[in-house]
């Protein structure tokens, strides 16, 4: 591991980050969008867990704010889902673009 | 270069192929299996890094909760046959030039910047050097203390959270009575 310099780490979630950003970019389904977003949680990810390997071996920070970003992304997930299902019975389709009214 | 170093790029290259696979590919069913992928190569890179708690949190949480939502949903709101209409061409070069310009601006910055250890990290704990300190105990511990450095009111917070954020699937994806259509 320590042939690794930190900076390639880096430069993976930096790649990674910006594939999730392209994806949310182009893509007009809301469920690839969410798969997008989830990428780029990941992305952070990596970057809390390589920092507290790398930087501050003997402390745990970076751990517990991994474990907490995993906790929000599932609750995230979980409410955009149920949204993109209400919004399906509403407008027969889960694209962003058809979603052009607010309530009623 | 050791073996670590190449299991490191191999890894990487997997992530970041099946990734961009995943934002690319026209059948949201293929897409959502190539997310599956990723997640997983993310889940073998916390194992390369020795957090072998965060791996398995990931593996749970992620591949075998998120991942089995986002099919379902699918499931529920798509013919998962059908492909994805394309993106419209403009917009796909130009959030192509902007990620590019994004992602060669981070990797300078990332360049000129030297890492070094903080200065007050336990001595002799180099990277690599065992992850005693990252053991599933000591994690437990810390989390659930109520002293200095424990996350005990941040642990607290996300219960709380995660039970709003489950009634509140519930409140949102409840089906109206037929009566108010």
């Amino acid at each position: 591991m320590s042939q690794v310099p930190l900076s390639h780490i880096l430069m993976v979630s930096t790649a990674l980050f910006f594939i999730g950003m392209y994806g949310l970019f182009t893509r007009r389904n809301m469920i690839t969008m969410l798969m997008s977003v989830e990428l780029i949680l990941n992305s952070v990810n990596i970057n809390f867990v390589a920092f507290n390997r790398y930087l501050y071996p003997g402390k745990l920070e970076g751990v517990f704010f991994t474990l907490f970003i995993i906790a929000i992304a599932a609750a995230e997930a979980a409410v955009a889902i149920a949204i993109i299902i209400n919004l399906y019975r509403n407008f027969h389709s889960i694209d962003v673009e058809a979603a052009d009214e607010m309530k009623f | 270069m050791s073996a670590s170093a190449v299991v490191f790029y191999i890894l990487s290259f997997f992530i970041l192929a099946t990734g961009l696979l995943a934002v690319t590919s026209r059948k949201i069913f293929r897409s959502a299996i190539w997310l599956l992928f990723s997640l997983t190569g993310i889940a073998g890179l916390y194992f390369w890094l020795q957090m072998e708690f965060i791996a398995a949190v990931q593996i749970v949480v992620y591949v075998g909760g998120i991942v089995v939502l986002i099919i379902f949903s699918i499931f529920l709101t798509q013919q998962s046959g059908k492909d994805l209409p394309p993106p419209v061409r403009g917009r796909a070069v130009f959030s192509a030039l902007a990620v590019c310009a994004g992602f060669a601006l981070t990797c300078v910055l990332l360049r000129g910047y030297a890492f070094r250890p903080a200065g007050y990290a336990v001595a002799g704990a180099g990277p690599g050097s065992g992850g005693a300190g990252a053991s599933v105990g000591n994690i437990g511990a810390q989390l659930l203390s109520t002293t200095e450095h424990g996350y005990v009111l941040p642990f607290e917070v996300i219960s709380i959270l995660l039970l709003a954020a489950m009634v509140g699937c519930i409140v949102i994806a409840i089906k109206t009575k037929p009566e108010d259509q």
